[in-house]
């Protein structure tokens, strides 16, 4: 079980936007104790995920969340947007694979920089992408 | 609606004048005789937007386009000036007191004084609107004109010996900054007959795959024009994030500190340090 014991909601319109949540996102990780190794991977996980989400889903929000499982705590980050969707999630997810002119390793990148790590997608509906990194994991 | 109570305030202008810089007098609102001369236009330009038939039914006609000019033209200075909002506010509501208070000295008639008050408050409220945002606009010059600056010093290209020159990077590599970076770092290549460029990414707080794939694009630029460029301040937190990224930076000369790419840079040139006996 995983509950939430702090929440806040950043809106994504433009690049400038990003840098201010990548913030957010650091004090999150300062606040639950987390490593600098293990800051410094969720917010470039955030980084890549904040990018895909100005880029393919036009802006959108990012929930930043402090979280417990009991055991562990840790920072969930979910990025919403109201974009086109994935066509092909599985080829999305795929190093090397790019609709774009970029590297390819945006989303299963981020996927080796957090612990846990889900996408859902419905064409013409948007895309949400949920990440959690535990302070030790 | 023409009112001619409203324009009774034509008999009164200096005294208008005065009671409006009293009152921003007292409320801390201006910075004295500066801006006397731009306030005793205002008035003019106010009056003789009225008596050119201007009223509430007509904020856009051309009788108040000087008005609107000045008065944004003042707004601008004053937020250039650093005035804070308040006081900016305060500078048209302190006019808006100032007319009432001649107003309700010549109106005698409480009905004619209110429909007089609210033609007044109508085309008062417009002008503060504007006034407002041509203030807003001001401030955005100064920090749009701000954040130039700040890309502009924050990639210095600095020489640090014959043939070698370093470029530290502070803070986030988005897409213009990296066009910046490049440019400069190419251009000093060619100025200083350069042939190997240190890029320090020590102030860099992350990297993730936009931010290498910028740097791979500058590498290889710098290879073109013949040169050969090393990425130093690659600090452990860095280079594990690199690696799970899955970016291939194998191609690219890398070192954790500047003084390492220094020394192999040195190398690369056949020179070295020796300490003096």
């Amino acid at each position: 079980m995983i509950t939430t014991t702090n929440k806040e909601e950043i809106a994504i319109i433009k690049e400038q936007d990003v840098v201010p949540m990548r913030n957010r996102v650091r004090d999150y990780g300062v606040k639950v104790g987390m490593s600098i190794l293990n800051q410094t991977k969720l917010i470039t996980a955030a980084s890549e995920l904040v990018r895909n989400l100005l880029k393919y889903g036009g802006g959108g929000r990012v929930i930043v969340e402090e979280v417990t499982n009991g055991r562990d705590k840790g920072v969930r980050l979910t990025f919403i947007d109201n974009g086109p969707g994935i066509v092909n999630i599985e080829l999305a997810m795929k190093d090397g694979y790019s609709t774009g002119k970029s590297l390819g390793l945006g989303l299963p990148g981020t996927k080796r920089l957090v612990n846990e790590f889900d996408i859902k997608t419905e064409m013409g509906v948007g895309t949400t992408v949920t990440i959690i990194k535990w302070k030790n994991g | 609606m023409q009112n001619n109570v409203l324009t009774g305030l034509n008999d009164h202008e200096s005294k208008l004048n005065s009671i409006w810089m009293q009152l921003l007098l007292e409320r801390g609102a201006t910075d004295g005789a500066t801006e006397e001369e731009e306030s005793k236009e205002f008035t003019a330009l106010f009056l003789e937007a009225l008596n050119q038939g201007g009223n509430s039914d007509n904020l856009n006609s051309h009788a108040f386009e000087k008005l609107y000019d000045l008065l944004s033209g003042i707004s601008i200075s004053r937020a250039k000036r650093g005035f804070s909002p308040r006081e900016t506010a305060q500078y048209m509501i302190s006019f808006r007191d100032a007319a009432s208070q001649i107003l309700s000295e010549i109106a005698k008639d409480p009905a004619v004084l209110f429909a007089a008050n609210l033609e007044l408050n109508a085309v008062l409220d417009n002008l503060i609107i504007m006034n407002f945002e041509s203030y807003v606009r001001g401030r955005e010059d100064v920090i749009s004109r701000q954040t130039d600056e700040i890309s502009e010093i924050s990639t210095p290209v600095i020489r640090v010996w014959d043939g070698v020159v370093a470029l530290p990077i502070i803070g986030t590599l988005d897409s213009s900054r990296t066009q910046i970076v490049m440019e400069n770092l190419l251009q000093q290549i060619v100025d200083t007959e350069s042939s190997i460029a240190i890029l320090d990414i020590s102030g860099v707080p992350a990297v993730d795959s936009l931010v290498a794939q910028h740097l791979i694009k500058t590498v290889s630029a710098t290879r073109l024009m013949g040169a050969e460029c090393i990425i130093s301040g690659i600090r452990p937190e860095i280079a594990q994030t690199v690696v799970h990224l899955g970016i291939d930076l194998t191609g690219i000369i890398t070192k954790a500190t500047l003084a390492s790419a220094l020394q192999t840079a040195f190398e690369m040139l056949q020179l070295s340090v020796v300490k003096r006996k």
